[in-house]
């Protein structure tokens, strides 16, 4: 192949890839956002929506039209439960707890998942097939399409939706001050728990996605470690920095085990998101889009 | 310790922050002392004994984790790394060099403290969540490099034989042996970290943990304890690497992988942030969990479920019931274990009068 093809071959995939990562990471940042709560168990989130879908579809049978938003609607309610039990008694108490919490929560997610529905890794097959579209130089995997046009959608949806709608507007009163917004008759509580619901909303489609692009199992939630890369990239807080974190974390993954895997024996693809966000966190840690609220001491 | 405060009348600070806060404390540590060193390690099957040295092991990382995140008030996700940076340099040299143990330790040690410092410099610029981010990504940056760069970790496997700690010439094989090999170090690092923590360094640490900007303001030079903290919690982290790999007999990286980096931190969630005797109380219980709950599920759990199905229900009952402490502890008692010691303490101190 010529060097120029093999090039774009890489820019092609990482930025497919790359939204992809955009659509996870989207539901850490919602949760950021409104409730300034650093959700580590973002990966787990997907592995679980993962697991419902497959079972559904694999297991009983349901159709997809069944099992997507049977996987939708046990998201959404494992949201707004988790908010309830856990992160309510939470708020106002140091950060480390709450980074503490979630990485509890992932840990139980990571034993539930697999004890409830075994260990083995289910297929989750989507009515699309494998076959790579083929645009001159370049191969583009339908279900690499599909993940990167569900980013995009959610990304108009939710600018919409913070932009424009009334609730929206509510969420973003709170993410700048919460009592300013409970004087203003904000029912704070209710928002943090719709937050965690779009959460669940957007994990449970980053489930079906990358489930059925790698299988369900207990290691779909290593996905959730590509998250930080991309939000510290784009800003914790931003949404088009989500999507812009995840192009560059694709580009740079994919380029850097293109380029540098056959001579370090692979396992560039983890290394490499990494080594950029320890640069970010040094020279801008707020992020391209971020909110510079950052204290240094 | 459960004492009678009768007549102990305290007059200067000097008393107060005494290491033994009450004369009667030293019979205490002296009986614990006998028990520890001639009743345990004499009475108790080997078996027992190997299950001590694994707490042994844990006490000292979770003691050095405490200074950092309980005392300092920093967080760090990257101690397993730290940990494996540890026994690789300790390995390294007793393989290469023929380094004895008294020399391979402590370089393991001062070696995870450099790298512990470097990964720390972030905390000068950023907090919480960020450096929380920033250590995990130390943590997956020092496991690639080891797994990758064969210069480090001695081949294919990422592993390095390691030879037995020879102390005068003869040979720790035993777990009896063993056991007062770690107990060694376990009691150093006790009695270090109870004198770090009442001496000048370890009251900055804790301004700092209270307040930064009041801590800098009353004369604290932030940047330089706060590298020290990662520091010397990093050298305690590299000496636990280090101890690991001679129980163990082998460093191998993937006894030190981020799973690791969060049992400790859930060792002192759980035992009570910023206390000695939380951060074992919280060793003891993490050790033995997964260990209670293989018995457990060995003996009863093969009434109600198959064979192959409980080798698959045991490690996912540990994490589930690890994550669920974790939880627990955070939400409904951030002092831990530590905390419900105090209670018991208390009500016995004036037992059996109300107040």
């Amino acid at each position: 192949m010529v060097e120029w093809q093999f090039t774009l071959l890489l820019l092609s995939n990482g930025l497919l890839i790359g939204l992809m990562y955009s659509l996870i990471a989207l539901g850490f940042v919602l949760v950021y956002k409104a409730t300034d709560a650093i959700n580590f168990a973002q990966g787990e989130f997907v592995m679980i929506a993962g697991f419902v879908v497959a079972v559904a579809l694999g297991a009983y049978g349901a159709p997809l039209w069944l099992a997507v938003p049977l996987g939708l609607a046990a998201m959404v309610a494992f949201g707004f439960g988790l908010e309830r039990v856990m992160l309510r008694r939470l708020i106002g108490r140091p950060i480390i707890a709450v980074v503490m919490a979630t990485i509890g929560l992932a840990a139980i997610l990571r034993g539930v998942g697999p004890l409830t529905w075994g260990a083995e890794t289910k297929p989750l097959v989507l009515p699309i097939s494998d076959e790579p579209f083929i645009l001159g130089p370049l191969f583009v995997p339908p279900i690499q399409l599909l993940g990167a046009s569900v980013s995009i959608v959610f990304l108009g949806v939710f600018g919409w939706f913070f932009l424009k709608s009334r609730k929206g507007i509510a969420m973003r009163a709170i993410a700048d001050s919460q009592q300013v917004a409970m004087a203003m008759g904000i029912n704070v509580e209710r928002y943090f728990a719709l937050a965690w619901a779009m959460t669940g909303v957007v994990s449970a489609l980053g489930g079906v996605i990358w489930g059925s692009m790698l299988g369900v199992d207990v290691h779909l939630s290593l996905v959730g470690f590509k998250v930080f890369p991309v939000v510290i990239l784009g800003g914790l807080d931003s949404i088009p920095g989500a999507i812009l974190g995840g192009l560059i974390v694709g580009v740079v993954e994919n380029v850097a085990a293109g380029y540098v895997d056959p001579y370090v024996g692979g396992g560039t693809k983890d290394f490499a998101p990494y080594v950029l966000m320890i640069l970010a966190l040094m020279i801008r840690p707020y992020g391209i889009f971020g909110k510079r609220i950052i204290e240094r001491v | 310790m459960i004492h009678r405060e009768c007549g102990v009348l305290k007059t200067t600070y000097e008393a107060d922050m005494a290491l033994y806060p009450l004369p009667i404390a030293r019979w205490t540590v002296a009986a614990l002392a006998v028990l520890f060193f001639l009743v345990l390690p004499f009475s108790v099957h080997e078996y027992y004994l190997s299950i001590v040295n694994l707490i042994a092991i844990a006490v000292v990382g979770a003691l050095g984790l405490n200074i950092l995140v309980g005392s300092t008030g920093q967080i760090s996700i990257g101690h397993g790394a730290f940990m494996s940076v540890g026994a690789y340099t300790a390995a390294n040299f007793a393989v290469r060099l023929g380094a004895p143990f008294w020399l391979a330790l402590p370089l393991g040690g001062a070696m995870a403290a450099l790298v512990g410092a470097v990964v720390g410099i972030p905390s000068l610029r950023i907090k919480g969540l960020y450096l929380a981010i920033a250590t995990l990504a130390g943590q997956l940056i020092i496991e690639w490099t080891i797994n990758h760069v064969t210069w480090i970790s001695g081949g294919v496997q990422a592993s390095i034989e390691m030879p037995r700690p020879a102390f005068l010439g003869v040979e720790i094989a035993s777990q009896r042996g063993m056991y007062f090999f770690l107990m060694f170090f376990v009691v150093l690092a006790v009695v270090g970290t109870l004198n770090l923590l009442r001496s000048r360094i370890g009251r900055a640490f804790i301004a700092i943990r209270d307040h930064d900007i009041a801590a800098e303001i009353i004369g604290i030079n932030i940047f330089r304890y706060k590298l020290l903290a990662f520091a010397i919690s990093s050298f305690y982290a590299g000496v636990t690497g280090v101890l690991y790999t001679y129980y163990l007999g082998i460093a191998n990286y993937e006894q030190f992988q981020i799973t690791v980096s969060i049992d400790y931190l859930a060792m002192i969630i759980i035992g009570g942030l910023g206390s000695v005797l939380g951060a074992i109380f919280g060793a003891i219980f993490v050790t033995l969990l997964p260990i209670v709950i293989r018995y457990a599920m060995e003996a009863l759990g093969g009434l109600v479920f198959s064979q192959a199905s409980v080798l698959n229900i045991i490690p996912n009952l540990r994490l589930i019931l690890f994550g669920t402490l974790i939880v627990f502890f955070l939400v409904v008692e951030p002092e831990g274990l530590n905390r419900l010691w105090r209670n018991i303490r208390n009500y016995f101190r004036v037992w059996p009068f109300a107040y």
